[in-house]
């Protein structure tokens, strides 16, 4: 099957191009940019004129809830849900239940993904089993099953020397360690920013400490063990000045940041909304100024969906007793493209954020549009202005608070290694 | 930039007035406007007469219902409630939903949509987790009041107005006044509700005494004046108001021990002569003697603290007959 995208304004900021050109895909491969391969005949032909053709979106950070939290999401209904929404590739953590810790949990997970068909999904596996901080998990094992990384989220125990093993070993073995930056016991039981807003509602909070402790102990550990980390979901200004250093220092550390982070404040739940309920919790004006400002120097490297499905009563409920997360899979890319827009990053930076960047640090060879690569494509109308309602979403996880938010630029295609997996 | 702010829900002080200003719940303080404020205590006013009539009733409330929600234990709340109810010629109705049995499955939702079907105009509702009587007045049936007898650690608003109703009966003119609140002001919706009613009443001046542990993060922008020390603290005021130290507060390492606290934090004869000398002395209750306040101190002639018991009645009569007059 040979698949001629014609006369689109292609976009691939891993190759610095920009223009108006044809893109010419052959199987699952893309076989060409620009001049026509010689012999290529196409199958079928995708007027893209007046179009914008960019690598499909790749999501470091998305929940898909299997095993074990099936009434909030399964990976056939949020791997369709990606698609709709450009998203071609997708890591999801292994905070599951039971937790993704041995090599048949993921191909378990591999495996329907597979079968649904929509999106690429890439595992993080967990750094320790049960990721109960104690004992490490089968690394070599989980790596050669297709883990792209291994998590762990900061215990009660938080015993050092673990996670210095579990840095140590999984070097060893060439995997990267993803790390929630949050100190447990600053941060339990927490459910807002501790700050005048908090205050003002009675919740409990979560100290700018809890960041900035927990990277301290983790960029320390780094210098220590020289583990490739990833700092997952930062939400503070002083949490990005200290990635922002670690990285001037040298140190192999890169961070990203959830895509609500960039537009939501503790303002936004003032009112008791359930909805901005996240963990880490939104900040101040201050801090999400500083995340858009990482972005836009690259100390951020990635925006991510944070993906967080949930039933609609888990945020039915007085705001302190509901769960946390956004359904952030179909805010993504409308998201990246409101911080150019708002003229906060170039056209390139928003479209590198949530494609060749996280590629790059998953280690996966996909992301871009350059030859030689799985057709992995995102077709979008970038005129096409739309109000965002939250009741027609695909995610089995209705919980966005960005109902109603005006965005320009809709997806209308997106293809998986040559297939159309979702057209508008 | 051009952020649109996406449609925020009704803030609170949204939430429980209506069109007309009146009001349709009782949730928070925050957000009032001072007559209403004014108007709470007016009534509660004329209310406090009928205590001291043979009958104790007046029939303002006949034919409705009244249902005392308590997710949480109160002993005190709950009574002066009722009675405030019962004055009213209300029918009363309590329900004491032990947290456990909505954890086990029924969704406060659920308990919620069982007792709206007993028609009931009014619910009292007092709950573990701040913002549960927004959450519930966001819910309930339209022809539904909700007053929040205490929501976690976010209000207390008839509570709140009960303090500044005593205050007003023996000091008048609010402008002139210092008024100190003491003690574990990070965990108490008392302390929040009276700061807001004193400063929408407009204060002279609100300080809060406490150590750095039982402050909660820029408590400051509430509109107070933070005091460590609490010889300084003391100084000048005309109103003391002590909050309740809950002992878990030690086992959470926010505190030494109970023995520092009343060193450094209690209230003595001796150092309420820093006060005004005409200063009162208040606190919401149950009083720990001896650890934020000494004996003498709360049966001493400048305690208010029973009479802020008995005043709880009428304010709490006032705002109900407000709310449902309203609605009639």
């Amino acid at each position: 099957m040979s698949i001629l995208i014609q006369n689109g304004r292609v976009i691939d900021p891993a190759n610095g191009v920009d223009e108006v050109t044809n893109l010419y895909i052959e199987d699952d491969r893309i076989v060409a940019v620009g001049d026509t391969p010689i012999d290529f005949e196409a199958d079928e032909t995708i007027d893209a004129s007046g179009q914008w053709v960019i690598p499909g979106l790749v999501d470091l950070g998305a929940r898909l809830r299997e095993p074990g939290q099936e009434h909030k999401g399964t990976i056939a209904s949020e791997t369709r849900a990606a698609a709709s929404a450009g998203i071609t590739s997708i890591a999801c953590l292994p905070n599951t239940d039971p937790a993704i810790d041995s090599p048949a949990a993921v191909d378990f997970v591999c495996q329907q993904a597979e079968d649904a068909g929509y999106a690429e999904v890439h595992v993080i596996g967990a750094m320790t089993q049960g990721l109960e901080g104690k004992a490490l998990s089968d690394m070599a094992a989980l790596k050669k099953m297709g883990c792209v990384g291994v998590s762990q989220q900061l215990t009660p125990g938080n015993d050092l020397q673990v996670l210095r093993n579990a840095m140590d070993y999984a070097a060893s073995q060439g995997l990267t360690v993803y790390f929630h930056p949050e100190a447990y016991s600053l941060a339990e039981g927490g459910c807002a920013h501790e700050g005048a807003i908090a205050t003002r509602m009675g919740l409990k909070s979560i100290p700018e400490a809890a960041e900035t402790a927990a990277l301290g102990v983790l960029i320390a550990l780094v210098e220590q063990t020289g583990a490739h980390t990833h700092f997952c979901r930062l939400s503070t200004a002083r949490g990005a000045n200290m990635v922002r250093r670690a990285r001037m220092d040298g140190l192999p550390v890169s961070a990203d940041i959830a895509a609500h982070q960039a537009f939501l404040t503790e303002m936004d739940i003032s009112d008791f909304n359930a909805l901005c309920h996240v963990r880490p919790p939104l900040r101040t004006d201050r801090d999400m100024q500083a995340l858009r400002d990482g972005l836009a120097d690259g100390s951020i490297e990635v925006l991510c969906s944070d993906h967080q499905p949930h039933e609609a009563d888990a945020k039915l409920a007085p705001f302190p007793a509901t769960e946390p997360g956004i359904s952030g899979l179909e805010t993504l890319l409308p998201l990246a493209l409101r911080l150019h827009e708002d003229d906060i990053l170039s056209l390139e930076q928003a479209i590198s954020l949530v494609t060749s960047k996280p590629a790059r640090i998953l280690g996966i060879d996909t992301g871009t549009l350059g030859k030689g690569k799985l057709a992995n494509i995102c077709i979008l109308d970038p005129d096409h202005s739309w109000h965002f309602d939250s009741a027609t979403m695909l995610s089995a996880g209705k919980n966005s608070p960005f109902d109603g938010w005006p965005f320009k630029g809709k997806v209308i295609r997106t293809m998986l290694a040559g297939e159309t997996v979702y057209e508008a | 930039m051009t952020i649109t702010q996406h449609q925020a829900g009704p803030l609170p002080a949204k939430l429980q007035l209506r069109e007309d200003g009146s009001l349709r719940h009782f949730l928070s303080i925050e957000g009032l406007p001072r007559q209403t404020l004014i108007d709470i205590l007016d009534t509660a006013e004329s209310f406090v007469s009928v205590h001291a009539q043979s009958v104790k009733k007046v029939p303002l409330l006949r034919g409705k219902t009244v249902v005392n929600l308590f997710f949480e234990p109160s002993t005190r709340t709950r009574t002066t409630f009722e009675l405030a109810a019962k004055r009213l010629s209300a029918d009363v109705l309590n329900l004491n939903i032990a947290t456990s049995a909505t954890t086990k499955g029924e969704s406060l939702l659920d308990t919620l949509r069982n007792i709206e079907a007993m028609f009931c105009d009014m619910f009292i509702v007092r709950h573990a987790d701040s913002g549960a009587a927004h959450f519930i007045a966001r819910h309930v049936a339209p022809h539904i009041a909700v007053l929040n007898a205490g929501d976690g650690q976010h209000a207390h608003p008839t509570q709140g107005m009960l303090d500044v109703f005593t205050i007003r009966k023996h000091k008048g003119d609010f402008t002139r006044l210092k008024v100190a609140i003491v003690g574990d002001i990070l965990h108490s919706r008392v302390a929040r509700s009276q700061i807001h009613a004193l400063n929408i009443l407009n204060t002279n001046e609100v300080r809060v005494i406490a150590p750095k542990t039982l402050l909660p993060a820029d408590v400051e922008k509430l509109g107070v004046h933070v005091y460590h020390d609490m010889n300084e603290g003391l100084k000048d005021v005309d109103v003391v108001i002590m909050l309740r130290l809950q002992r878990e507060r030690m086992q959470n390492a926010l505190l030494p021990s109970e023995h520092e606290f009343f060193q450094f934090y209690g209230l003595t004869n001796e150092r309420l002569k820093l006060a005004r000398e005409d200063a009162i002395v208040m606190h919401p209750g149950p009083a720990n003697r001896g650890v934020e306040i000494a004996s003498d101190v709360a049966d001493g002639p400048q305690s208010v603290i029973l009479e802020q018991v008995s005043n709880g009645i009428a304010v709490r009569m006032a705002i109900m007959s407000m709310v449902m007059g309203a609605q009639q």
